[in-house]
């Protein structure tokens, strides 16, 4: 097989026949609950999102069903796209603040050493 | 606090400890679930809201409070920390001589779990098919080693590490042989086993090891000897309420209920009357249900979004700096996924 790679997916699109584009099953692959649960937390909290659910198809597979419904008509990949924007603005803050605080406590320990 | 808290924020902000059981486990603040509260997501409240504290922090431990994020985003780091944050460890062992007691194999599963020292942000992972290695993706540990008679030992001795010379084999043994410009790029004594001391064989004399190992990168989802923590955990923070006034005997045996230094017992107008000093100590065992007097007294609760947190690394990277790259971790996941949406809506 030299040259020709099979690039396996890490992200698939399944919809139900006749469904329209604000239902859709999103297969993250070689995710589980750590991104699964952070993820579900951020589209639920989408006021667009009617629901939001995941699940781990099989103990053996290293993927998972991500559900989204949405109100109004609106495409399942707006709310997908606005979770994983918020989960990363959620991120860096806790990064920089977390980082300015460890500065600040080896600051303080620092003082008290002297 | 609880008492002075209406019911729905109760509902909201408590996880509830009763007798038989624990109520409002889930996080319910959903848009559309509580009338009169705007649950949609916002950043500016978020920011606004959260809080990180440093509690302790030294080489290998590390306790800080993580205020004002839900359980599901907590959990992400926790688990990162635990089996996605890169390390490198010995993946491959290539015995050449083993004359001692100890398996082949055994042996090789020993050294796979010993700490290399090492910073894994300095390495690629290397690709499957690969058995080679280069300089990039690579660590070389040799360890040859025999034992022999010592000569010195006295006559009559039976003390083994009088008798024998390298009877035990330790993880100091573990020597780093360089591969290509890696001599010039990492100092002498950066790489190598975490501790010294671990013991990886005994021998007798004529016995002798001849092993050359590679330290690969690797994540704990695969092997749990690339975790980088020897525990990451955190705990919602207890809060006790005393709902009536708690005097006399009733309060001595109301403070025995708790984990030392959560209630004290005060001496108020010659009464004898408890306290909560402290609840963070508490372990929330929920003793003090078990006294139907004391029951209805109290009230126990934890704070959903507090979140207690305690990083003990494995020696190869500060805890602080695991975390980072735990939060790290989770923002790389997010990209990959933005940009996977991208590209799918390219084509």
């Amino acid at each position: 097989m030299a040259g020709v790679e099979d690039k396996k997916p890490v992200l698939e699109m399944v919809q139900a026949d006749g469904a329209d584009d604000g239902c859709v099953t999103f297969v993250l692959h070689e995710e589980d609950h750590t991104l699964g649960n952070a993820l579900r937390y951020v589209v639920m909290k989408n006021p667009d999102v009617e629901f939001c659910g995941y699940s781990i198809t099989h103990p053996s597979e290293s993927k998972i069903n991500f559900r989204i419904q949405t109100r109004g008509g609106l495409p399942a990949t707006e709310p997908l796209r606005k979770g994983l924007n918020d989960l990363t603005e959620v991120c860096q803050h806790v990064l920089n603040t977390f980082e300015v605080r460890v500065k600040e406590f080896r600051e303080q320990q620092g003082e008290a050493m002297e | 606090m609880a008492a002075s808290m209406s019911n729905v924020d109760e509902i909201r902000n408590r996880v509830i400890l009763n007798e038989f059981g624990v109520r409002n486990v889930h996080t319910t603040d959903f848009p559309g679930n509580y009338p009169g509260y705007d649950d949609a997501w916002d950043q500016k409240k978020f920011e606004r809201n959260f809080r990180i504290d440093v509690i302790h922090m030294d080489e290998s431990t590390l306790e800080f409070d993580m205020v004002g994020i839900d359980a599901a985003i907590a959990n992400a780091f926790r688990r990162i920390l635990l089996a996605e944050v890169p390390t490198m460890a010995v993946e491959k062992v290539f015995i050449y001589n083993n004359t001692s007691i100890i398996q082949d194999e055994i042996l090789a599963h020993r050294l796979g779990l010993i700490p290399i020292k090492a910073d894994p942000r300095l390495f690629e992972y290397r690709n499957s098919g690969d058995d080679e290695g280069t300089e990039i993706d690579t660590i070389q540990l040799q360890l040859k080693i025999k034992c022999t008679r010592n000569p010195r030992a006295t006559k009559d001795s039976s003390d083994p590490s009088e008798l024998y010379l390298n009877h035990m084999v330790y993880s100091r043994d573990m020597k780093w042989v360089p591969i290509g410009n890696q001599a010039d790029v990492f100092p002498e004594g950066s790489i190598g086993p975490v501790h010294g001391d671990i013991l990886l064989a005994q021998l007798r004399p004529g016995q002798e090891l001849d092993i050359i190992m590679h330290c690969v990168k690797g994540i704990g989802k695969d092997h749990a000897k690339f975790s980088p923590v020897a525990t990451a955990s955190y705990r919602l923070l207890p809060e006790i309420t005393l709902l009536q006034p708690v005097e006399g005997e009733k309060a001595e045996r109301l403070k025995r209920c708790f984990s030392p230094g959560v209630i004290e017992v005060e001496n108020i107008g010659g009464k004898q009357v408890a306290k909560v000093v402290n609840s963070r100590l508490d372990t929330c065992s929920r003793e003090v249900l078990r006294h139907d007097d004391l029951k209805n007294l109290v009230k126990l609760g934890r704070v959903r979004d507090h979140f207690i947190f305690s990083v003990e690394s494995t020696g190869i990277l500060p805890p602080e700096v695991l975390v980072s790259e735990a939060i790290k971790v989770l923002m790389a996941k997010c990209q990959k996924f933005l940009g996977e949406l991208d590209s799918a809506e390219m084509e």
